[in-house]
């Protein structure tokens, strides 16, 4: 456990030792603001998840209308798309020199009002398509795991559809809502590529700000610690929002009876589904297309996009891999030594979720130079020693997403179970191996798709830490963005888009063979989001 | 619990490490391999490969953001495996520069090139210029009412302008120009006038041209190679650039340079290899990115050549540099975004 704690620690040890001057200027100066554009962009983009992941779960579980199973699980798809990819996209249709507007000036004329696509209100719509699927599928899970019993018997008693939706469902689902649009804040309060593409500034991009602009690592350190405890915030407001109900499953999950619907209705909620798929995948997909067919400059390097996107796969299956084995120990241990401190600290570990990723980087640099100091006449050392450190800060990162999942399957391990292997004459490791393991299969596998799909995408850190001539997808689509050629960046961006709907497409499979046995990727997450 | 089962997997954890980083070690064939972190990712890899062509030297590279790899440098201290830190401004060089990262060249290659662009004891040289200038629609803004940086502030600009967010280097090392020739309080000034205007803040310089020819605003600053590189893909492109200072101290120019570092196991292959680049293989490394030579024998790139001459600020670069942080807390001050 220590070891998932120890980078963050390092690095936030310098908070001990504030610079009042820097932070005297900087309330002075643009923070306060920054506080501000964060908690908007955070109420925004809770919210609009929250709206947009339990309107559609609640379209897809309670009515029937055309496509809709094919909308049940293409609706969880755009997890696979980067915000800072939909965001790139989203700017090169809607700014002033982009084609929806320049058809509005060629019908309408030169002085037609546009919103500011670069605001806060722009870069809340792009997270949101990008982000709601978190509450998309824990929504839906609540739907279909709680509440069809008490739902049939709020309408038996006479309550309209929607008066047992507000009255049943939603406050029934609530935890779930919570949990997932607690991940969802997480994941917006640590993201600072797309608020930059949007001229946003939140408190992520002013740690970038003082780091890279004002060369005070110090501050920026600081500045990443004020961030952790918006997030404690979040997890706090989360935990009043679920309250102490809990609702257990009883049985298998199954749908509620599912009411057809006609006319406008039917039209407007196919619409719903392909305006959302359309926003968050498939236009963009088109416009990657679109970008790599006509950009002559593109094609030229497949076998160089190969190398990357293979050390892509290769790191992503590494940290799942690692994410999934410290969980392993870190949730079989908690509940091993029977103490609810330990259960506490063990919760601990998921705290890298909370902390922007360059803030991750530093603390692992830094602890690699413990270990290899000396090695840089072994070359081939220092590499090892930097790929082993890419998954481990991988692991600090996301580390919630695997420990939540591994948590939940092992809830389902009954005491009884443990207690009759050791009456057995099992030794510990032995329930840890014959037990603990092959009951946390399921939730391990799980969590290695949520953590892959993460590792897939995730920036930062890996162009940090990584070694000479280790070059990722998400690194090339860093290197062509910065420079703003985005239609060169259309071939690593529908790769990683494109890989990351593998893991997805993989686990629908698995749930589809294995359904109601298996542990619901849906409570693995609502414990993720937890914390 | 920990010793038992780990192994395993420890073990596979490994293997897509190992399978994914043999091709990594196998680049590191001998002591003829000089190692570059870059901040800038131009094509670099055509000038390296002629490099290694001519000279039969390996150039190994790792990309990176300026600040990030400087940092990077920093925390890996002694053990770093790179000899040439290059970025793509002045400012990170400078900052490196001061937290010792860098060593002395001690080059008569470097002694022969413009003062403007080296560091006093050679801890840092330029090896292209970039120049930040005011571009402009011909359709709707006469030449003649363009002057200087600081007359963008004058209200007849009002609602006309374009300019990059304050999160971008190329702001801050032009506001810290700012700052070292009007002094603090002047450079404020000047950036109030700019904000008093409604200048729109883009995200990026590709974008103000764009916007600019599409009509959304009339005037804005930009490094010239983006003018440059659209104006290859379209000779229409409605844009122009407008030198700007050119009765007084001269346009501001940024540069992408490099290094030594400080614990470079190969210095002699690090100053060669950086030499090369200052004379050889200018052309090859300024020509992809339409950038000028820092030499003054090699001729600027086609696209820009029918720009003509112009009269730059021969500010020495560490000047700016080191008024970066000031150049930021100005921005915030005046509430330039």
């Amino acid at each position: 456990m220590a070891l998932t704690v120890a980078p963050i620690a390092i690095v936030g040890l310098g908070v001990f030792s504030p610079s009042i001057d820097t932070w005297r200027q900087l309330w002075e100066g643009p923070l306060p603001d920054m506080l501000w554009t964060t908690a908007a962009l955070l109420v925004l983009v809770g919210g609009g998840t929250i709206a947009l992941g339990t309107g559609l779960a609640w379209l897809t579980t309670a009515y029937e209308f055309p496509g809709r199973r094919t909308f049940t699980w293409g609706l969880m798809l755009p997890l696979a798309m980067p915000a800072y990819i939909l965001g790139f996209v989203f700017l090169a249709l809607f700014d002033y020199a982009g084609p929806v507007q320049t058809a509005m000036r060629s019908v309408f004329g030169s002085n037609v009002w546009f919103p500011d696509v670069t605001s806060v209100g722009g870069v809340a719509i792009v997270m949101c398509l990008s982000l709601y699927p978190y509450v998309y599928i824990l929504a839906r899970s609540a739907m279909r795991e709680q509440t069809p019993a008490t739902y049939e018997a709020a309408r038996m008693l006479g309550d309209s559809r929607r008066a047992a939706l507000l009255r049943v469902v939603l406050p029934m689902a609530r935890p779930s809502l919570a949990a997932g649009s607690a991940l969802v804040m997480m994941e917006t309060l640590t993201d600072f590529a797309t608020v930059q593409y949007f001229n946003v500034e939140t408190v992520s991009v002013g740690i970038y700000q003082v780091w890279r602009g004002m060369f005070d690592r110090e501050t920026a350190v600081e500045l990443a610690a004020l961030v952790l405890l918006i997030a404690l915030v979040v997890i706090g407001v989360e935990r009043l929002l679920r309250g102490p109900a809990r609702f257990h499953q009883r049985g298998a999950p199954r749908d509620i009876e599912r009411v057809a619907l006609f006319g406008w209705r039917k039209v407007l909620a196919v619409g719903a589904c392909w305006a959302v798929l359309g926003a968050a995948i498939l236009i963009p997909i088109a416009q990657l297309l679109y970008w790599l067919f006509t950009s002559p400059a593109v094609v030229t390097d497949m076998s160089r996009g190969l190398e990357y996107l293979s050390n892509s796969l290769g790191l992503a299956l590494a940290a799942a891999i690692g994410a999934i084995f410290f969980a392993l120990l870190a949730a079989g241990g908690a509940r091993f030594s029977g103490r609810s401190f330990v259960r506490r600290a063990a919760h601990l570990v998921t705290v890298g979720y909370a902390v922007p990723g360059p803030v991750v980087a530093i603390g692992v640099l830094v602890m690699i130079g413990w270990v290899v100091s000396g090695a840089a006449s072994n070359p081939a050392g220092l590499v090892l020693a930097s790929l082993t450190g890419l998954v481990y800060a991988y692991v600090v990162r996301f580390m919630a997403l695997a420990y939540g999942s591994v948590d939940a399957s092992l809830e389902k391990i009954t005491p009884s179970t443990v207690d009759a292997a050791h009456t057995l004459g099992a030794n510990p490791s032995r329930v840890m191996r014959q037990v603990y393991f092959p009951m946390a299969g399921a939730g391990a596998a799980a969590g290695a798709v949520l953590v892959a799909i993460d590792v897939l995408k995730e920036l930062p850190i890996v162009l940090l830490i990584r070694p000479f001539g280790f070059t990722t997808a998400s690194v090339w689509v860093w290197e062509l963005a910065s420079e703003s050629r985005w239609a060169a960046a259309a071939i690593p961006a529908l790769l990683i888009v494109v890989t990351a709907m593998i893991p997805i497409a993989f686990y629908l499979r698995r749930e589809r063979r294995s359904r109601g046995s298996a542990v619901a990727l849906e409570t693995r997450l609502t414990t993720a989001g937890r914390l | 619990m920990k010793s038992s089962g780990s192994s395993w997997i420890i073990g596979i954890l490994l293997v897509p490490l190992l399978v994914g980083g043999c091709g990594v070690v196998d680049a590191f064939g001998g002591s003829d391999t000089v190692r570059v972190y870059s901040g800038r990712h131009y094509d670099l890899e055509e000038a390296f490969g002629e490099y290694a062509a001519e000279t039969g030297v390996d150039v190994e590279f790792l990309y990176g953001g300026d600040a990030e790899l400087r940092e990077r440098l920093r925390t890996e201290g002694e053990d770093t495996l790179a000899d040439v830190f290059m970025t793509v401004d002045a400012a990170n060089l400078q900052v490196a520069a001061d937290q010792d990262l860098l060593q002395p060249m001690d080059s008569d290659v470097v002694a022969g090139l413009p003062e403007n662009i080296v560091h006093g004891e050679q801890l840092w040289v330029g090896l292209s210029k970039r120049v930040r200038t005011i571009m402009y629609n011909p359709d709707r803004v006469d030449p003649s009412e363009l002057s200087t940086y600081e007359d963008l502030a004058d209200p007849k600009w009002q609602g006309r302008l374009c300019m990059r967010h304050s999160n971008n280097v190329y702001t801050q090392s032009l506001v810290a120009s700012l700052i070292y020739h009007h002094g603090y309080e002047g450079a404020r000034e000047i950036v109030k006038g700019w904000v008093a205007n409604d200048t729109q803040i883009l995200s990026n310089d590709i974008v103000i041209l764009e916007t600019i020819a599409a009509g959304g605003c009339d005037v804005g600053i930009t490094n010239h190679y983006y003018l440059a590189r659209l104006l290859a893909d379209d000779p229409e492109f409605p844009v122009q650039p407008f030198w700007a200072n050119q009765e007084g101290r001269g346009v501001h120019v940024n540069i992408s340079g490099a290094g030594v570092t400080a614990a470079a196991d190969n210095p002699d292959l690090a100053v060669d290899l950086i030499e090369w680049l200052a004379t050889d293989g200018q052309e090859s490394f300024v020509y992809g990115n339409h950038e000028y030579p820092v030499n003054p024998d090699v001729e600027p790139p086609p696209v820009v050549r029918e720009w003509g001459t112009f009269k730059e600020d021969t500010l020495n670069a560490a000047e700016f540099a080191s008024l970066n942080a000031d150049a930021i807390r100005l921005m915030n001050e005046a509430g330039y975004d």
